[in-house]
């Protein structure tokens, strides 16, 4: 099979943060600031990924703020031609790093939305006094004209404000809003109990979106991500492994997608050791899961295994413990059952304590 | 349906025309898209400079490819207006 050239990184900055949120996408062993890549890494990593093919450009953390060389780092993303988003909670951003920001020629931001009030928002994040100072931050861009999408992650404890979210969004001049319902990778899974929304909440967000969709045509894109483990179909992850996107880890480790460490028989390489280009191409990381050739029945028979993939590999290993297997989202697969009236089950019982995200 | 002469379109802030070098092609970098675009596609927007209105960009490809100007309007409008439905392009009264 033919690799394509891969179209978009995600360059996970560090993983320091001054909020705790319990969904973090983040591994369950974070890394220190200590083992971090250096400015000229990161930048060297800008330029080769350029080269390579990448267009788009995130970055994101652990909060990327935290990074004291964000300015220059942006710059050096421009300079290399990629469009450079900073997806950030906003906490740590001042008028004077908004400014630098902006000089250094940053294409867009995603701010992301814990909750619409700051009691919510306050306890999901795990830090007093967050969202007045997110909401101050969302004033200053919108000064600005920086042109910004609304991340919204919910959750059980937070799907009914939805409407608001929409509506904040277009309060805070965005063009854009991400309504994403909770995957459970990194610090969602051991926090499902606590989070996992129930179906009837799952099929409220989904009418939502769908009217917000039709009345704010022109004025609001709306993208959705769904609830997982309540759809028949699984989703399209990545693109494709190794076929659209990578990440690279705050030392260095280059993944296909952001749990991708979860799949223990793989080695990932760094951008320490080998070049870029080589590890998309040639490493066997990346190789693993390209094409069909790795597929086990239902996948390998089934119409539409072009069109998804057979769905999350690190999904596969962490529901069926098979990262070749079946999603087990998926209707076709033998878990599928078992996992729908599982989500239901957790969904349903009384609401567990969160396990906050910390170093 | 296609656009009045007199509105202006223009690329906001955080939309870009871009040459893909590795992939020898025209795209629009938006914010979360990528949109490949074919030469029609890239020669429209190349006109959209966010001074002129509809009906000047639209004499200018008709002028430019000898191609009428009636179902160069039909095109580009239905063109910059699904863009301006995805917010990438802004239509300006």
């Amino acid at each position: 099979m033919s690799i394509p050239a891969p179209m978009a990184m995600l360059a996970e900055l560090t993983h320091r943060c001054p909020l705790s949120c319990p969904y973090c996408s983040n591994p369950v062993e974070l890394t220190r600031k200590e083992a971090e890549l250096t400015t000229g890494d990161w930048l060297d990593a800008f330029r080769q990924a350029a080269e390579l093919g990448v267009l788009q450009l995130h970055l994101s953390g652990g909060e990327p703020v935290s990074r004291r060389d964000l300015p220059e780092l942006v710059a050096g993303a421009r300079a290399a031609g990629l469009y450079t988003n900073l997806i950030t909670s906003g906490i740590g951003l001042g008028e004077a790093r908004l400014d630098a920001l902006e000089a250094a020629g940053l294409d867009h931001v995603q701010l992301s939305l814990q909750g619409t009030d700051a009691a919510m928002a306050d306890r999901i994040g795990g830090y007093r006094g967050g969202f007045d100072r997110k909401m101050q931050v969302a004033g200053w861009m919108k000064e600005r004209g920086i042109p910004m999408t609304l991340n919204t992650v919910l959750h059980r404890q937070n799907l009914h404000q939805l409407p608001r979210a929409i509506e904040m969004a277009q309060e805070m001049g965005a063009r854009r809003i991400e309504v994403a319902v909770v995957q459970f990778h990194g610090w969602a899974l051991p926090n499902r109990a606590a989070l996992m929304p129930t179906r009837a909440q799952s099929d409220e967000a989904t009418r939502i979106v769908t009217e917000a969709r039709a009345r704010l045509k022109g004025k609001l894109v709306l993208d959705y991500v769904p609830a997982d483990y309540h759809t028949e179909k699984p989703k399209r992850c990545m693109g494709g492994w190794g076929m659209v996107g990578l990440n690279i880890t705050p030392e260095g480790t280059v993944l296909p997608c952001h749990a991708a460490e979860t799949i223990p028989h793989l080695r990932f390489e760094t951008i320490r050791e080998t070049p870029l280009r080589d590890i998309w191409y040639d490493s066997a990381a990346f190789n693993a899961y390209r094409g069909d050739a790795w597929m086990q029945e239902p996948c390998r028979s089934c119409d539409l295994k072009k069109v998804d993939f057979g769905g999350c590999r690190c999904q596969a290993m962490a529901l069926a413990g098979d990262p070749a297997a079946t999603d087990p989202v998926c209707r076709k697969s033998p878990l599928h059952a078992e996992i729908q009236s599982c989500a239901e089950e957790v969904a349903t019982s009384a609401t567990a304590d969160f396990s906050y995200r910390m170093m | 349906m296609s656009l009045s002469a007199d509105t202006v379109p223009a690329l906001p802030r955080g939309v870009r025309l871009h040459h893909d070098h590795v992939r020898d092609r025209w795209v629009l970098l938006a914010p979360e898209r990528t949109i490949s675009l074919d030469p029609v596609g890239h020669a429209i927007l190349s006109e959209v400079d966010g001074t002129t209105p509809f009906g000047g960009i639209v004499d200018t490809l008709a002028a430019k490819y000898s191609a009428p100007a009636a179902q160069i309007a039909t095109d580009a409008g239905e063109f910059l207006q699904g863009l301006a439905d995805r917010r990438i392009v802004d239509l300006r009264p």
